[in-house]
């Protein structure tokens, strides 16, 4: 996994709450068996006008001129604001790796579902939850400034550029510390393997019938 | 000793570390699987060079890309047109044979939707954790299991450790007392549910499903309450065990036997939350006031009884609620208060790992037998979850109640419910459905989904509209 340390880039405002992760990558992109790819059908429905196929190239699919994707101001954006319960309904991972391939490895919004905001940090996207003044002041700056861009300092745990000053967040120190250092989760909890090995001996002896081939 | 819920005592009994930080690892009883969220966990194992962990704690088997016509099935894998859904529905069968994973083929007929095999099969049980790439798996709490999706990265993290790196959620209890109408179902309970607390209600916490309503209610009905535990934002939604639990699970295939039998009865006795335990949030319903119920709009928490009308945004006083009301009306081609059975239907949906159990359909049939669908409709579908439910049904002889009413009778697999093999929505086109989501494009492009029950579902093919299925006669 790539570690997260510091982000700087021009930041793209998702004026909607309960964006669930059928919109972010729609049902026919699931049928791929890779982790990447999946960027030119991020937000697939919103983002153009008839109907996206697997293996199809997008380039030349009519696009919807009024979604904010497609804005010219946000072209190569890295951070998204969204609004809250962003993640919700299924718990396909296809929707980190869709942001991901995208170019956002950064969401910033209220309130995330439990599920997706799980599988950001397995695929080194920071998702950051603010108050929803704090959001509102950020979804300004991006109306005010074309180009806006924020530094996101994950260390110092300090979102900068704000019209409103340095914004402070929290991420619990366990996933920070993976993240910070692009740590694989698998390798960490193999290294408790004994401790696994002696739960699973003492539960054997309590509960046999999950044992019993 | 401190009074525990029933989500306390799961979550102590499958401890095998906690962390200074309070994040901890849960040990895993049951990992199911299917073919869309597996692949690349499997690929991520190969990559490493590591093995499973425990390979009998496994079990898959296709679902959401297998066709549903006989035609298609008759052929086994090579019968799927799709070349993309076949090349998952091969992986998973490839994965499955490497690693030495059980796993029930689309031609096998164990094989059907993931949350409706689990728990016919006693693969899920109750004490159990269970976890599967998708995140109906809440629904196996109805069994008094700790139960939840996860992403496929940590599909990949069981698979190798057995384990998950998890922070517990706090408790909620949703109480139901008193006694539901006739002719209100379980799915009409969860959706007034969703209504009431939204579906980011229960995001960061465990739901257990209490009170009298809850008492009386089979394990199917369970099932599908605790099945759309996600679309009030909570990963787990569960049960406490009581004889029901125990009479369900006694005798099946991978239910515990001989000596073993007593000991896990014994030891699910305790598998409820004690009389003073203390839950963090806790809602109260009148079952007695919930009546069938409709999503009207793009999102489950937009739900009315059915004698309700559409809502009208500019009643509504909070802006951002009064434009996301504005656009779910605008997508579902709907008009601000109109009456939820003037709603015209184009094609219904029975079927999806809420509503696709044995009872489902009796209810289903019971509605629509000696009538005919009406002609206005283009297509009504009645997908089995399993094969053995199919051959419950047609042993029951409701396969042919459903043809003869002019339904379609289908093989089992998640069908309309996501659109993901040949059965969908056209755009614009309005469902009654028995499914658990109503997202934009989520049964097909363009397609508006309409949430409803099954006996709900199958007197809306009659009508061709809703109707109140207490006073459908």
């Amino acid at each position: 996994m790539q570690a997260f340390t510091q982000l700087t880039g021009i930041t793209a405002p998702l004026d909607r709450a309960n964006v669930d992760t059928d919109m972010i990558i729609p049902k026919q992109f699931l049928k791929s068996i890779k982790r990447s790819g999946f960027g030119p059908n991020l937000f697939d429905e919103l983002r153009y006008l008839d109907e996206g196929q697997p293996d199809q190239d997008s380039s030349g699919r009519p696009i919807n001129p009024d979604f904010v994707l497609n804005l010219p101001r946000y072209k190569g954006a890295k951070i998204l604001l969204a609004r809250d319960n962003f993640g919700c309904g299924s718990s396909r991972e296809h929707a980190p790796w869709a942001l991901l391939d995208f170019g956002f490895s950064c969401v910033i919004a209220p309130s995330f579902a439990d599920i997706f905001y799980n599988n950001c940090f397995k695929n080194g996207i920071l998702p950051i939850t603010l108050l929803s003044e704090q959001l509102d002041q950020l979804f300004e700056d991006t109306q005010a400034t074309s180009g806006f861009e924020l530094t996101i300092d994950l260390e110092a745990g300090v979102i900068q550029g704000s019209s409103a000053g340095d914004i402070t967040f929290n991420i619990d120190s366990f996933r920070r510390h993976c993240l910070l250092n692009g740590l694989d989760d698998i390798g960490l909890t193999l290294e408790q393997a004994d401790k696994i090995k002696r739960y699973e001996q003492k539960r054997q002896q309590q509960a046999p019938w999950l044992f019993a081939k | 000793m401190a009074s525990k819920t029933l989500y306390d005592k799961l979550w102590d009994a499958h401890l095998v570390k906690q962390q200074d930080d309070g994040s901890c690892l849960i040990y895993i009883d049951r990992h199911l699987l299917h073919e869309v969220t597996s692949p690349q966990a499997f690929e991520g194992l190969r990559i490493a060079g590591r093995k499973p962990w425990r390979i009998d704690t496994n079990l898959a088997t296709p679902d959401h890309n297998v066709p549903t016509t006989s035609n298609e099935r008759s052929i086994g894998v090579d019968g799927i047109e799709d070349p993309v859904s076949k090349i998952q529905v091969v992986t998973l069968g490839d994965n499955c044979d490497e690693f030495g994973i059980t796993e029930f083929k689309m031609q096998d007929t164990r094989q059907g939707i993931v949350h409706v095999v689990g728990p016919e099969q006693g693969a899920t049980l109750p004490g159990m954790t269970v976890v599967c790439g998708d995140s109906h798996t809440a629904t196996h709490g109805a069994m008094g299991a700790l139960a939840h999706g996860i992403g496929t990265s940590e599909v990949e993290h069981v698979l190798a450790t057995q384990c998950l790196i998890q922070k517990k959620s706090q408790n909620m209890l949703v109480r139901v007392d008193g006694k539901l109408g006739e002719g209100v179902t379980p799915k009409d309970v969860v959706l007034a549910i969703i209504g009431v607390i939204g579906t980011a209600g229960g995001t960061g916490y465990a739901i257990e499903f209490g009170g009298d309503v809850f008492e009386s209610m089979s394990m199917e009905g369970r099932m599908t309450v605790c099945n759309m535990a996600i679309e009030a934002g909570a990963r787990v939604g569960m049960v406490g065990v009581d004889q029901i639990t125990i009479d369900y699970v006694e005798g099946r295939p991978f239910s515990p036997k001989g000596a073993n039998w007593d000991l896990a009865v014994a030891a699910w006795q305790d598998l409820h939350s004690d009389a003073d335990a203390e839950f963090d949030h806790v809602v109260v319903l009148d079952g007695a006031a919930i009546a069938p119920q409709v999503t009207w709009g793009t999102s489950p928490e937009m739900v009315l009884p059915v004698f309700g009308n559409v809502p009208n945004p500019a009643k509504e006083k909070d802006a951002a609620k009064a434009s996301g009301m504005a656009r779910a009306l605008e997508y579902m081609g709907l008009k601000a208060d109109q009456a939820i059975t003037d709603i015209q239907l184009d094609r219904v949906f029975i079927g999806s790992c809420t509503n696709s159990r044995i009872e489902d359909l009796r209810a289903a049939a019971a509605v629509v037998e000696g009538r005919q669908v009406a002609k206005t409709l283009k297509q009504a579908l009645v997908v089995p979850g399993s094969g053995l439910v199919k051959a419950q049904a047609e042993a029951e002889g409701l396969h042919t109640i459903f043809t003869n009413a002019g339904l379609e009778w289908r093989e089992p697999g998640c069908s309309m419910c996501l659109a993901m093999n040949a059965d969908k929505l056209g755009a614009g086109e309005h469902c009654a459905s028995t499914s658990n989501r109503n997202f934009e494009g989520r049964q097909g492009f363009g397609g508006r989904t309409h949430l409803v029950s099954p006996a709900m579902a199958a007197a809306a093919a009659i009508a061709g509209h809703f109707v109140d299925v207490r006073t459908f006669n």
